[in-house]
């Protein structure tokens, strides 16, 4: 198990807000990971740090040993907490753009998940529905063998069923070598599948623990603690 | 059969708990080919770091095998099984008991209801 992620003091400012308070944090490979936090707490300014969309005002963050930029680009596959294919696009045009984009993205595996939930390569994007666009979006994440996934909030917004199928399209799909990291509120709903949990809360890490063992030493589920946690700071 | 995470005890415990009982029911017959790691744990929706450890204490138990090249087996020993069987009906008799001491009964009083039903069950 090697270390894959690398955060030291990471801090980050917006004006007079700190979205990251002196953040740090080693995650190694083979793992899925969920980092838990209310909204606000910071969750998305650290994958956007991880990823090189954000810079940090001062401390460090390594991707296998590498600063973000072009060469952890390429093992990183990241989806963001928004769509962002316009809608004019095909779910043909999508698989091109993200072929000639990433040399570890795995066309046939995409095209046999877009067969089982029905999709053609010649639908357009603004005919498919909420739902259906997350899905799509996060077959074709899942579909790099990428070292590292980031998935913003994959499950937010979407039915329980959605979410059913969104979390075996993780668990069915990521490459075992890879490290999964999954920003969430809705804890309950994927606490099974995690094995570590990263508590945020106010740009700090206040847990960052293993999900059986939390249940081992505290007796209670991590969504329980969660609430319990975040309710005291209230 | 589908598996179930219902309480705040570790998952894997859960899942192993679970995979014993499909055993001594025979859902996988002694002798027979044991599902992989990854199969269950898509089954189950967890993770499979978290199957492997439930795998790891079915192995312990000497409930399955491992073959060096053909994967699992459910064992074909008797006499384990014989004692999982047991040890999982202790282990529901005592949650019977805790259950029916919550409810104000004693131990005498368990037994006897127990005694009556079994009798009226077997009519």
């Amino acid at each position: 198990m090697s270390e894959l992620v690398t955060c030291s003091g990471l801090t980050r400012w917006f004006g007079q807000t700190k979205a990251l308070d002196n953040v740090d944090l080693t995650l190694t490979s083979g793992k899925i990971i969920g980092l838990l936090g209310p909204n606000g707490s910071g969750k998305t300014t650290l994958i956007k740090i991880l990823n090189g969309l954000l810079r940090p005002t001062s401390g460090t963050a390594l991707v296998d040993g590498m600063e973000p930029g072009p060469e952890s680009k390429a093992i990183i596959s990241y989806l963001p907490d928004r769509g962002y294919f316009p809608d004019w696009m095909r779910v043909g045009d999508m698989m091109d753009l993200f072929e000639d984009f990433y040399g570890d993205f795995d066309r046939a595996k995409a095209e046999d998940m877009c067969r089982a939930l029905g999709l053609k390569s010649e639908s357009s994007i603004k005919t498919l529905s909420k739902g259906t666009r997350e899905k799509m979006q996060l077959m074709l994440v899942m579909s790099r063998k990428a070292k590292l996934y980031l998935l913003d909030e994959p499950i937010a917004g979407v039915d329980p069923a959605a979410r059913e199928f969104i979390m075996q399209t993780i668990l069915t799909n990521y490459n075992e070598d890879g490290t999964v990291l999954i920003s969430t509120h809705l804890i309950s709903d994927i606490e099974q599948v995690l094995d570590e949990a990263v508590f945020l809360q106010q740009g700090k890490i206040i847990l960052h623990e293993a999900v059986d063992s939390i249940r081992e030493r505290t007796g209670e589920s991590v969504d329980a603690l969660f609430r319990e946690m975040f309710r005291a700071q209230l | 059969m589908q598996f179930e995470i219902r309480d705040s005890r570790p998952i894997w415990q859960q899942l192993a708990q679970q995979l014993r009982e499909r055993i001594v029911k025979g859902e996988y017959p002694p002798g027979s080919h044991f599902p992989t790691v990854r199969e269950l744990a898509a089954q189950a929706g967890v993770n499979p770091n978290t199957m492997q450890r439930a795998m790891g204490q079915l192995e312990a138990d000497g409930l399955v095998i491992t073959n060096r090249t053909a994967g699992r087996t459910v064992t074909e020993r008797e006499d384990v099984l014989a004692e999982m069987r047991r040890t999982l009906a202790i282990q529901r008799t005592e949650e019977y008991l805790k259950d029916l001491q919550a409810l104000g009964l004693d131990r005498a009083a368990a037994r006897e209801l127990l005694g009556a039903k079994g009798e009226e069950n077997h009519e």
